[in-house]
């Protein structure tokens, strides 16, 4: 049979998250701006300039080999830190079982980043999240489109700055009206009994 | 002879599938480009369930957004529950007792077995075996009826909790669970003798979106669907949450990465189930089910029981010296039973009154007191028994009310930091990331859905096949429109 099962040892990660993080700090000196740790995580926070070198660095070295991309987000600080957004990678090793978080600083001003898509193909969805509800652009990206959202929406929804409850559906959004006007033009057609 | 192509017209159809369509599991539209019958691209377009699932959370507190988790992925509500709570549980930094890690970790189980039950029935439906799905939905509704024993609910169970679960479970319930467990082995072979040699089956899965390891993990499929491909990357595993460190199972992987390897993956996957439920209903350590962390949990109600009991012979009143007439609590009141003017003293119909407290927590000059054995009295008679000190066991309860309703309306504060914890549900990795900024409320929540990325690998998996395919592959990945859309 082709299905096998293995037992899987519960050892602990590979390489400690300081030391990937004095790594990167050591290939990329100008581009590291913080580290933070809390819960025993640690995050690197960097400039969004040469991104995709340091992540194309976490993945292709033999050592730390992140091929996981398990979440690519981002987060909004209005008012909180002098770079508004923060565009958030969580990355783990399948092999060593490491793992790190890349926080990459997007100014509000120039919304925009590099497209990690061609290190992580799963990355496509969740860069265009990213772009539907914050708004920020991927430079590079093959499929650059909102994904939740309709394509006429207007705003980023999870945008500190935007109302929890969004704009009445039938007064601002055309879609919306377009719909309903079409379901009345096409009432004579529907069936009798 | 001229060839075929030259007689006629041949060109690219473009087809529009669903998002009304009864294999899509949901509310799932792809437009599919086809040449004849063979794919040339796959185009899926998601949305149609988004609730702004993460938008809500960032406007309560952690407490308050628990059952929204169940409203993701409701096929394994419980799955969901327990990865929030195990998010939020790190965040905080308290430690779960160890009795309900293992009611937890039973739970989850259960939720894996009911979860891969639905997804073998309606898989094997959509590829048109439909004998499976009767078997499948009978003991798929066993683990729900379980479930209502635990909790009362069936599918948006809110069980878990932060900091434990919310009740303790029956001796009864273990017996039933355990009777369950002793018959499911059986079951499973049923399943297989239907549909594990059946030829047609066969032909439909083996050889259909095979995907290799190395993709697999780079397009980040998680769970079931990677370990198909051969990577055996369980979070159960890499990092232990709740009790899976102290139970003894294997982690099932194919080699050829194609949907008949998923579907095997997933079949050993619930006898592995099986054996976690069994051991640990066996090692099943006494104590409590919630952490001794009142700063941060739900603490029992029956601290508070000799004031909000209905039989306990209570009442409230408003003393008349300490009233500013604020309106708080008469805006409060649920029956509608205080009335008065405004900076004027207000005044309780005591017929109306529910003993239901709220007044009574919410009034900020201590005007309101309770009075012991003062039901069906008449105002005066209240009064004057008003000025008598309250007996201790009241005063501590009362104490203890104010306390249970300051936590569930404004929530604890929550230490400084960001967190991303993983869990593993049985469609893949559901991860939390939380950001705090020291309030009560999340500052960002996020949460990463399994089935979103697997959806985002139809164009990959679907590309070269047949129509007939595209069917086998949505069932294959196993997703849930509520959750990829959130």
């Amino acid at each position: 049979m082709a299905v096998t099962e293995v037992r899987v040892a519960l050892y602990p990660a590979g390489i400690d998250p300081k030391e990937i993080a004095e790594k990167i700090r050591e290939k990329f000196p100008d581009q590291v701006v913080d580290v933070a740790e809390f819960r025993d995580q640690i995050s690197v926070i960097v400039k969004k300039d040469r991104i995709i070198p340091i992540l194309r660095y976490l993945h292709d070295d033999p050592l730390l080999g992140f091929d996981h991309l398990q979440d690519l987000t981002a987060a909004d600080y209005l008012n909180k830190k002098d770079v508004r957004f923060e565009v958030v990678y969580n990355l783990l090793s399948t092999r060593y079982r490491h793992r790190i978080r890349i926080r990459a600083q997007v100014p509000e001003n120039d919304p925009k980043i590099g497209s990690c898509v061609p290190v992580w193909a799963g990355a496509n969805w969740h860069e265009r999240e990213c772009y539907d509800m914050f708004g920020i652009e991927f430079s590079g990206h093959p499929d650059h489109r909102r994904i939740l959202m309709p394509e006429d929406w207007e705003g980023y929804p999870l945008r500190k700055d935007y109302p929890l409850k969004g704009p009445e559906l039938d007064k601002d959004w055309p879609g919306f009206t377009d719909v309903l006007k079409r379901s009345k033009e096409l009432k004579e057609f529907e069936w009798e009994g | 002879m001229e060839p075929v192509e030259k007689i006629f017209d041949t060109r690219e159809l473009n087809v529009n599938m669903g998002p009304q369509h009864p294999a899509t599991h949901g509310v799932l539209r792809l437009v599919l480009d086809i040449d004849g019958e063979t794919i040339v691209k796959v185009t899926p377009y998601v949305g149609y369930l988004h609730r702004g699932i993460e938008k809500l959370g960032e406007s309560m507190s952690y407490f308050q957004a628990l059952p929204l988790t169940d409203r993701m992925d409701y096929v394994s509500a419980m799955s969901n529950n327990i990865g929030y709570c195990v998010a939020v549980e790190k965040l905080y930094g308290i430690e779960v007792p160890e009795r309900a890690k293992f009611i937890r970790t039973i739970a989850g189980e259960m939720s894996r077995i009911a979860n891969h039950l639905l997804w073998l029935a309606t898989h094997a439906l959509d590829i048109g075996a439909m004998t499976v799905f009767l078997y499948c939905f009978r003991e798929r509704e066993w683990i729900l009826d379980l479930y209502e024993m635990i909790c009362g609910a069936r599918l948006t169970v809110t069980y878990p909790r932060v900091g434990g679960v919310r009740n303790d479970v029956q001796q009864e319930f273990l017996e039933s669970l355990w009777k369950f467990t002793d018959e499911f082995p059986s079951r499973i072979l049923e399943y297989e003798t239907l549909i594990d040699q059946n030829r047609i089956w066969l032909l439909r899965t083996k050889g259909i979106g095979v995907i290799s390891a190395e993709e697999a993990v780079n397009w980040g499929m998680t769970g079931p669907t990677l370990r198909g491909s051969g990577v055996p990357y369980d979070i159960r595993k890499f990092m232990p949450y709740d009790a899976y460190d102290k139970v003894d199972f294997e982690v099932p992987i194919g080699t050829v990465g194609d949907t008949y390897d998923r579907y095997r993956c997933r079949m050993l996957e619930m006898r592995q189930s099986n054996n976690i439920i069994r051991q640990c209903i066996e090692k099943l350590p006494a104590g409590p089910v919630m952490a001794d962390a009142p700063k941060f949990t739900m603490q029992p109600k029956d601290k508070m029981m000799p004031i909000t009991h209905p039989t306990k012979q209570h009442a409230f009143f408003i003393k008349e010296k300490a009233c500013k007439g604020c309106g708080m609590c008469l805006r409060a009141c649920p029956a509608k039973a205080i009335f008065g003017e405004k900076k004027k003293p207000h005044a309780i119909k005591q017929d109306m009154c529910l003993g239901c407290a709220t007044c009574y927590v919410t009034c900020k000059f201590k005007a309101l007191v309770i009075v012991p054995a003062g039901k069906g009295l008449s105002d005066e008679k209240l009064a004057e028994l008003a000025e008598a000190p309250v007996p201790e066991e009241i005063t501590k309860a009362s104490e203890y009310l104010v306390r249970q309703f300051e936590f569930v309306k404004k929530g604890p504060k929550v230490p400084e930091g960001e967190i991303y914890v993983a869990t593993e549900v049985p469609k893949g990795e559901l991860g939390f990331y939380f950001v705090s900024d020291g309030s009560a409320k999340p500052y960002r929540m996020r949460v990463r859905a399994p089935s979103f990325v697997h959806a985002g690998c139809l164009p990959r998996l679907c590309a070269g096949h047949l129509v007939a395919d595209v069917i086998a592959n949505i069932g294959t990945i196993d997703i849930v429109l509520g959750e990829c859309d959130r």
